[in-house]
């Protein structure tokens, strides 16, 4: 029985710029894949892969054990997509669009179940270009979800949904997890990753930073969290304790050390004449793995 | 290939052109709206016979405005909007959508024929020398020519313009070739180097087919020829460059 979602050192270039570089995960199915990463990461193009919109220029990607590209006409009556964007008419309404989809698979849910997923009754019969942004969403999650998909892909899936209607696409991706279907969803909110998410795999400038499940990537060191108004130069900070280092909002900077390294970063910032106007230590989140790997301190 | 993948496509893509207002302005009132004020206001000096000259002249503005500018904006503005490219993430295939398209625009057309037909006859059209059955035959022939051929100049805008451009363009197009093909008043009030450039026109051409067609004389072999190649080359070229989504 092949995984779901294979996908095997993958590299995609556009014209010379590497988009995605070595990447390699997989997902089973009754399993949900978060995928992490700032902007440009190579989130999308890694989906858009999977999926079957882009050839991969390099590695291998099986979906349910076919080539994604090659082999589209025998899987794609079992995959839902949700792209981070568009896809839909704007003069049509949610319940044509539905129709229109419901009609491409071969045992779609029915009409009135579809809408209560997304919850979307009441705006059903309204233009597409009418909606706001995140009854977009719905519509075009529940385009996704309309054939009963044994594989889904959801790219941002919560941009832009109020918080009522975020809780309830976690709450459909716990039900496609709890009926064995296969899920990888990009986002950018850490808690949606960390609280839905059996896999997360995180990464930076087209390279997989890491991958495994939420508990195990935050079981590292503790860490220290310092409160400064003066400018850290955080590689220096890192080498000289041992610890990975970044600045994670305006003047908070986190080491990823234990308590008895405390001493050790107090003195180093007496050393640079830097004033500690708060200094702290806490359990890692994954939030602090997150900015280590990708980064985002530059 | 799947019937009911194509159905449910086909009957999207004509709920779309039939709720849009502007289309139907363009795909029916205009070619409409001009055989009726031509046919009673003769201001070109076309002469009594206004209607023989004008039916298939507005049947050639009806296939440019469905076949080209309608399927062009639409088509646009689905790509623009990533419908085609969330399509494509579907069981529909691009042939099946393809087919769906044409099956689209094939029922707009008949809507067209039948209305314009219809408004003819009332306004004393009648069939002449080689009956009716061929005129059918031969005039159905260059009218399915002629679309795929404005289809094809269509589809090469839209797959690769921004949608607002293939809009403009399509446009600017449909108000040219409504001016230089004989359409509206003959050729040959145009100057004669002009005259004679337009005769390598889709549009001029499938007009002079259709005419020769309905009168049963007049030049039919040349611009029937001219059509065709058009009706060849121009999908040709718009499957070579068509985009299926914005980015790369």
């Amino acid at each position: 029985m092949p995984a779901a979602i294979e996908v095997d050192r993958l590299t995609k270039h556009y014209g010379d710029r590497p988009v995605v570089d070595g990447v390699s995960f997989t997902v089973e199915a009754g399993e949900v894949l978060a995928l992490l990463g700032p902007n440009g990461a190579g989130k999308t193009t890694t989906v858009e892969c999977a999926v079957g919109l882009r050839h991969a220029d390099g590695g291998r990607v099986r979906v349910l054990g076919a080539d994604p590209v090659r082999e589209r006409g025998d899987i794609a009556e079992r995959l839902g997509v949700m792209l981070q964007e568009g896809g839909a008419y704007q003069a049509a309404t949610p319940r044509e669009m539905i129709a229109l989809y419901a009609a491409f698979y071969p045992r779609s849910l029915s009409m009135r179940d579809t809408l209560a997923l997304v919850d979307l009754e009441a705006r059903a019969d309204a233009r597409f270009r009418t909606l706001s942004g995140g009854e977009k969403q719905r519509v075009n999650l529940a385009l996704a979800l309309v054939g009963r998909p044994s594989v889904v892909f959801l790219d941002e899936p919560t941009a832009g949904m109020d918080p009522a209607a975020r809780g309830r696409t976690w709450g459909v991706i716990e039900h496609l997890r709890a009926e064995n279907v296969a899920v990888l969803f990009t986002t950018h909110y850490l808690e949606e990753a960390e609280r839905l998410a059996d896999k997360v795999a995180i990464m930076a400038r087209g390279r997989l930073r890491a991958c495994d499940t939420p508990q195990r990537l935050v079981a590292g060191e503790p860490t220290i969290v310092v409160i400064t108004r003066g400018r850290v130069p955080v590689a220096d900070l890192a080498a000289a304790i041992g610890a990975p280092a970044t600045r994670s909002g305006t003047n908070r900077y986190v080491i990823q050390a234990p308590p008895d390294r405390v001493a050790a970063v107090v003195a180093w910032f007496a050393d640079h004449d830097l004033p500690i106007d708060g200094i702290t230590t806490r359990p890692t989140t994954l939030e602090d793995v997150f900015l280590t790997l990708t980064g985002s301190d530059r | 290939m799947s019937r009911r993948r194509i159905v449910a496509q086909l009957q999207m893509e004509l709920r779309l052109l039939l709720r849009n207002g502007e289309n139907l302005l363009v795909t029916i009132g205009i070619p409409v709206g001009l055989l009726v004020f031509f046919s009673f206001v003769d201001v070109l000096g076309v002469g009594p016979d206004a209607v023989d000259f004008l039916l298939p002249g507005m049947l050639t503005v009806g296939v440019m405005a469905s076949a080209m500018v309608s399927l062009a904006i639409a088509t646009g503005f689905e790509r623009s909007y990533l419908v085609l490219k969330r399509l494509g993430a579907t069981p529909l295939t691009r042939l099946e959508l393809v087919i769906a398209k044409a099956a689209a625009v094939a029922v707009v057309l008949a809507l067209q024929v039948a209305v314009l037909v219809t408004a003819a006859l009332l306004l004393g059209w009648r069939i002449e020398a080689i009956g009716l059955g061929r005129a059918a035959l031969v005039g159905g022939a260059a009218l399915a020519l002629g679309s795929a051929a404005f289809a094809g100049i269509g589809l090469t805008m839209a797959g690769r313009l921004r949608a607002s451009s293939t809009l403009a363009l399509a446009n600017g197009l449909f108000v040219v070739l409504l001016l230089v093909s004989g359409v509206i008043f003959p050729l040959s009030s145009l100057p004669p180097p002009l005259a004679r450039a337009a005769t390598v026109l889709p549009s001029a051409s499938l007009a002079q087919a259709l005419r020769s067609a309905f009168a049963g004389h007049g030049s039919l072999v040349a611009p029937m020829a001219v059509v065709a190649a058009w009706a060849v080359v121009a999908p040709v070229v718009a499957a070579r460059l068509f985009r299926w989504d914005d980015g790369g």
